[in-house]
């Protein structure tokens, strides 16, 4: 499944719905469609909140199912990119505390995947993929 | 009151103010809902707040943000908070937290 839609915080609903009815096909349990609609809402609010601020871009969501039962699902931007990635993957580290921003965004798509890889270029943007693998 | 997804209502008793939130709380929704509360909040300034989530069937990490952020302002102005009747969605992030060491957690509803 590709998803293009404008990094705009209404969209953030429809992003991780349209991932959740996706991934349906494949009878997750309901804690697992929690998870992952919960990841991918984290993964979406930062291309809004952080690579694209005071401006509007591109959000790209692309979801494959893969054997196994395993759920690969990469959310693109081509915002302003991370420059130290580690440090952004640390819990409660957050650059916009003023907007009430908790800075556990990395840390909920972690714990609520089974693996998550971020890729990130300064002024090209970031990928990030979220792997989930379903109960038998 | 609906509000893009999350509704909140209020419920005043004596000194403490019941503060429901149902729906979906995501980075979107927050703001809107952290604007009403903070306005019945500053205007009326009660001295135990419940912040009830039993409803909420949807919170991502902006969640978190919504209840450290009304801690805070409660605090401020000398009164105390706690999260009522969490439902497991909100649990679970609240949890993965560690902010049930900060704000207290009540439930008054016998699990099903």
């Amino acid at each position: 499944m590709r998803l293009s839609l404008p990094s705009l915080s209404v969209n953030e609903g429809m992003a991780r719905s349209a991932v959740a009815a996706f991934c349906a096909q494949l009878n997750p349990t309901a804690v697992e469609i929690a998870d992952i609609k919960c990841a991918v809402s984290e993964a979406v609010t930062n291309c809004i909140v952080h690579a694209y601020r005071d401006t509007v871009g591109e959000i790209a969501i692309t979801v494959k199912l893969c054997e196994g039962r395993l759920i690969q699902i990469e959310i693109r931007d081509k915002g302003c990119g991370i420059e130290d990635v580690k440090q952004a993957r640390e819990p409660l580290f957050t650059t916009d505390a003023e907007g009430e921003r908790s800075g556990m965004g990395f840390t909920v798509m972690e714990s609520f995947c089974d693996g998550v890889s971020v890729s990130s270029r300064v002024g090209r943007g970031t990928t990030v993929t979220l792997l989930k693998r379903l109960h038998k | 009151m609906i509000r893009n997804g999350s509704q909140v209502t209020y419920e005043t008793r004596g000194d403490t103010m019941v503060v429901r939130v149902g729906g979906e709380i995501d980075h979107h929704n927050a703001v809107t809902v952290r604007t009403g509360i903070d306005e019945r909040l500053t205007a009326e300034r009660p001295q135990k707040v419940m912040l009830e989530l039993s409803a909420v069937d949807f919170m991502d990490s902006s969640g978190l943000g919504l209840i450290m952020g009304r801690y805070a302002l409660v605090k401020q102005y000398g009164g105390s908070l706690a999260v009522l009747d969490p439902s497991p969605a909100v649990l679970k992030i609240i949890k993965l937290a560690g902010m049930e060491r900060m704000v207290s957690i009540l439930r008054t509803k016998v699990k099903k």
